[in-house]
């Protein structure tokens, strides 16, 4: 007799391959809370999560809560942009790398007009959100982590 | 696996279209039958790079449609996305399905029409080849991306960044010269004299790329006939022998190691390289993906034609233009000829062979033609990348 029993197969279903849904940390840092995700194999950080570790690939994740403070390892001033961000111009996208290892994309609070290439390497913190409303296409409210220079 | 030909090539005048995206890639493929001498019934299979049909004009599965508009019968037809890649990953799957044995004859390349869609719009969808979930809210765009790329380039190499921009604009100042001098390019006889002020003080679009260090939206397609290397000859007489290809995926922004180094591209050319069994020094002539002036400097180190860092400086030195040590997108690249970008990988590809063949426009050929050859298309924020090594004789 071929064939898997129903139960059988449901159960398979169930099984859970991700610890920090996308959603999570986006409530996360609504929060204000930067989560993460520690590996139990490297100990390495994972930010934004994954279903596997960044580094190592394992699968044995434990939800954690990262610092939010790092360093600004660039930036740049965004002065035409795409549909929906019209009003926000100009605004400041950097990248940081976390002072627990992995980088996270984000807004840097700074004025637009003064800010220079001397504030890579800066040390910064995650002070707050930007809300975008999304549109048609990314439907919903999403976030992302806003960082302040602490130096 | 056998060898695989390039035996015929199309491309349509790139700039804003009023034609369909279906005409526009009849048009480039018809020209590439015409120049193969080869009819819709010797086609096997077409592939086919689109990266944005559904905003452009709300049509997805294009290739089917494209098969059907040529009359090539019920024969596979596939869309490739790589974004701004597209085209050349559908070449390169091309390659393979004609190597294998499963085809003999086929169809490849790409179109879109981006121009049409307008900037801002444009600029939306062109983002959607960034990660979502992260860089969506952020509201990074393209020249964001190469923007905090030049940014780290200038912090790590040391090179002030007002140094850095200056050298910069030789990479717009030669695309756009060579764009000039070639009639299908988007800005021909157009910006063909920059000077490095007119690049540095054009309209900031994302700090430190002005509108001059960007590629333009562009409509316009290309095509290439492909086919056994065994039987090009029955064709043409100047066949184009595929020698090797590359293909890489890279992640988020914010999962890459280095910005300047982005693994993708190093591990799909250095694939090709293999594939090939040549080395940068053996490369007369390349064809890479410039969609900004620091993309090129990035693409040319990361290919292996300048050690880390010196591609700025070799570039300002004119070692990129036509008689340097390798004369770099003397179709006018992106910046110059255009960036339709599902067609760009196929463009590409179409002025590689047209150099191999001595039949590039005055100005841009180069002398002696080209032996080998080599293109470099990027998609996303270093998302998929792929290579293709091109020779006029087989290895």
């Amino acid at each position: 007799m071929v064939g898997k029993e129903q139960e059988e197969i449901e159960k398979e279903l169930s099984k859970e391959y991700v610890t920090l849904t996308y959603a999570d940390y986006e409530e996360g840092l609504k929060a204000g809370k930067l989560l993460g995700l520690k590996c139990a194999a490297c100990g390495g950080i994972t930010c934004h999560p994954m279903p596997v570790c960044q580094w190592c690939s394992d699968r044995r994740l434990e939800k954690i809560e990262l610092s939010g403070e790092g360093e600004v390892t660039t930036f740049t001033v965004i002065r035409v942009a795409s549909e929906g961000f019209e009003h926000d111009v100009p605004y400041i996208p950097c990248l940081v790398k976390t002072k627990e290892g992995p980088c996270v994309v984000g807004w840097l609070d700074f004025d637009a007009e003064s800010v220079s290439q001397d504030v890579i390497g800066k040390q910064v913190k995650m002070s707050g959100i930007h809300t975008y409303n999304g549109d048609k296409f990314f439907s919903g409210e999403h976030v992302c982590p806003v960082f302040k220079i602490t130096e | 696996m056998r060898d695989v030909a390039i035996i015929g090539v199309g491309h349509t005048k790139f700039g804003r279209a009023s034609k369909t995206s279906l005409e526009l890639f009849s048009e480039a493929s018809l020209q590439a039958m015409d120049d193969a001498g080869v009819v819709g019934t010797d086609i096997e299979a077409l592939f086919q790079g689109a990266a944005l049909p559904g905003f452009e004009e709300g049509q997805v599965m294009p290739a089917a449609f494209s098969a059907a508009e040529l009359n090539l019968g019920p024969i596979p037809a596939t869309r490739y996305e790589g974004a701004c890649a597209s085209a050349t990953v559908a070449i390169r799957d091309a390659a393979m399905w004609v190597s294998s044995g499963e085809c003999d004859m086929v169809l490849a390349g790409g179109v879109e029409k981006a121009l049409t869609m307008g900037t801002a719009f444009a600029t939306r969808t062109f983002a959607m080849s960034c990660h979502a979930p992260t860089e969506g809210p952020v509201g990074l765009t393209f020249p964001g991306v190469f923007a905090m790329a030049a940014r780290r380039y200038s912090k790590e190499y040391d090179i002030p960044l007002d140094k850095l921009r200056e050298k910069m604009a030789h990479v717009s100042i030669k695309n756009h010269g060579h764009g000039a001098l070639n009639p299908l390019a988007q800005f021909y006889k157009k910006m063909g004299n920059l000077k490095v002020e007119d690049v540095v003080n054009s309209m900031m679009v994302a700090d430190p790329l002005t509108l001059m260090d960007c590629c333009p939206f562009s409509d316009g397609a290309a095509a290439l006939v492909l086919c056994p290397a065994e039987d090009a000859k029955k064709y043409t007489d100047d066949p184009v022998y595929v020698l090797g290809t590359g293909q890489g995926s890279g992640s988020s922004l914010s999962k890459m190691a280095d910005l300047t180094k982005p693994v993708s591209r190093i591990q799909s050319a250095k694939v090709a390289f293999k594939h090939a069994r040549l080395e940068p020094k053996d490369i007369d002539i390349l064809e890479l993906h410039d969609c900004f002036t620091i993309a090129e400097l990035i693409a040319l180190e990361c290919l292996g034609f300048f050690e880390w860092g010196e591609a700025a400086e070799a570039t300002a030195q004119g070692e990129t233009d036509i008689d340097g040590k390798i004369p770099t997108n003397m179709s006018g690249g992106l910046i110059g000829k255009g960036h339709p970008i599902g067609a760009t990988g196929a463009s590409q590809v179409y002025w590689m062979v047209k150099q191999m063949r001595g039949e590039a426009a005055k100005g841009n050929q180069i002398d002696p033609v080209p032996e080998y050859g080599m293109t470099d298309t990027l998609g996303g924020d270093f998302g998929t990348l792929c290579h293709i090594i091109l020779g006029r004789t087989k290895k």
